[in-house]
């Protein structure tokens, strides 16, 4: 049960793009297109939930052990850069079609700021390994929701004539500011 | 260059070049942490001897890295950076050290750092380097106090600024009356909002320059 209201909240109540403002750059640059959207917003869960259950097995079965916690941010930033690079040559190698519709987002995600964010929040928090692989997967599935709203909120936007200065990105932090208001009334939820 | 065009140079980079409103690089931390003037100058600060001093030896290295592993490398200097950074503001900015909390760490991850080591300090010598940090840094850490600047203004009704070494308020100036603060513009909403505003408010000054530029022609 707490695990599920964890879950819950991590999705809704403390979204990560909304109330964390982690993220905002792939947020603003790939949530044009639905398509574009869903296909960041599995690649950003794929890489979360892997390199974080990773950074988690690393920090506490080899920096604790060797008094290196200091050298956190050193190793889960190389970690990421790497587990990145080497799953988009897995996927070039194994399989071209889905290269080809997440090839361009991957590099993107290693400058992530949720990806680095999540790895840090599962040590700070004092996670055991369980409620690591829930958080891990549920902060990108907030990730990924707030993104296709949003690319369908944008889609519909196109046709709009919105004042010359807000067009593009402007008027999609005004979106932003009005979702931030309907997602601060879900704060009773849980 | 003459003094004058040097600074409208400057002034016109300032506004149309800059970092956060104009290339939309180094959102996040613009509006996590704008929520008053003390951590935007804090956050400023660091983000602009990060950015310097990793211009400096992105570019004393960029002779001697292989072109298969550069973006390895610059992370690693970057975050070398960022860890010696963030251990000094603890010791010697505790305060603002909680304040600005896991934003610290995450400046590794600041696109305008990543992207001036790959797109400048990579191709360009030292001196030149250090004189992009620098400028880039300042062009953020003002963006950075416009943002602040407004949110606390309008959220608070009070703009104050304390020493970040002891926490004592050095001044702080009622300039809204009580009861007619928008607390809204500390929160989330606020963020996004006044981001939108500034956002556009450059690119209407950049509409209008292109537009005078035209009729000149």
């Amino acid at each position: 049960m707490q695990l599920f209201t964890m879950f819950l909240s991590a999705i809704l109540i403390n979204n990560i793009v909304l109330s964390k403002f982690l993220g905002m750059c792939p947020f603003m640059g790939v949530s044009t297109r639905l398509d574009n959207a869903v296909g960041m917003g599995l690649a950003v869960i794929f890489v979360i939930f892997c390199s974080s259950i990773l950074s988690w097995c690393l920090y506490y079965w080899l920096l604790v052990p060797l008094h290196l916690e200091y050298m956190e941010l050193i190793t889960f930033i190389l970690l990421i850069a790497a587990f990145v690079q080497f799953v988009e040559m897995f996927i070039k190698k194994n399989s071209p079609p889905l290269y080809d519709q997440l090839g361009i987002y991957l590099p993107l995600i290693t400058t992530n700021c949720a990806v680095l964010y999540v790895a840090q929040d599962n040590i700070t928090q004092g996670y055991n390994f369980i409620e690591t692989m829930v958080n891990s997967i549920a902060v990108p599935a907030g990730f990924m929701l707030m993104l296709c709203i949003f690319a369908c909120i944008r889609e519909r936007l196109q046709g709009n004539d919105v004042p010359k200065a807000f067009e593009g990105n402007p008027i999609a932090f005004i979106i932003a500011a009005i979702m931030a208001v309907a997602f601060t009334s879900l704060s009773g939820l849980v | 260059m003459s003094e004058t065009t040097k600074k409208e140079s400057f002034f016109t980079r300032l506004l149309t070049d800059n970092p956060v409103f104009g290339l939309y690089l180094g959102i996040c931390s613009t509006l996590a942490i704008t929520t008053n003037i003390n951590n935007a100058i804090g956050m400023g600060v660091a983000v602009t001897v990060v950015l310097t001093l990793s211009n400096i030896l992105v570019s004393a290295v960029r002779d001697i890295t292989p072109d298969d592993i550069h973006i390895p490398v610059y992370i690693v200097i970057i975050a070398t950076l960022v860890t010696i950074v963030g251990m000094v503001m603890q010791a010697y900015t505790p305060a603002l050290y909680t304040a600005l909390g896991a934003f610290i760490d995450l400046i590794v991850v600041n696109c305008i750092i990543l992207g001036r080591a790959e797109a400048f300090a990579s191709m360009h010598p030292i001196g030149a380097s250090a004189k992009d940090g620098l400028s880039m840094g300042l062009s953020y850490t003002l963006s950075l106090l416009a943002m602040s600047f407004i949110r606390q203004l309008l959220g608070t009704g009070i703009i104050s600024l304390s020493n970040p070494f002891t926490n004592e308020e050095i001044f702080a100036l009622r300039l809204i009356p009580k009861g007619f603060e928008v607390p809204m513009f500390t929160s989330q909403v606020g963020a996004f909002l006044t981001f939108a505003c500034l956002a556009a408010a450059i690119a209407a000054y950049k509409n209008y320059q292109s537009a005078k530029a035209k009729e000149a022609k």
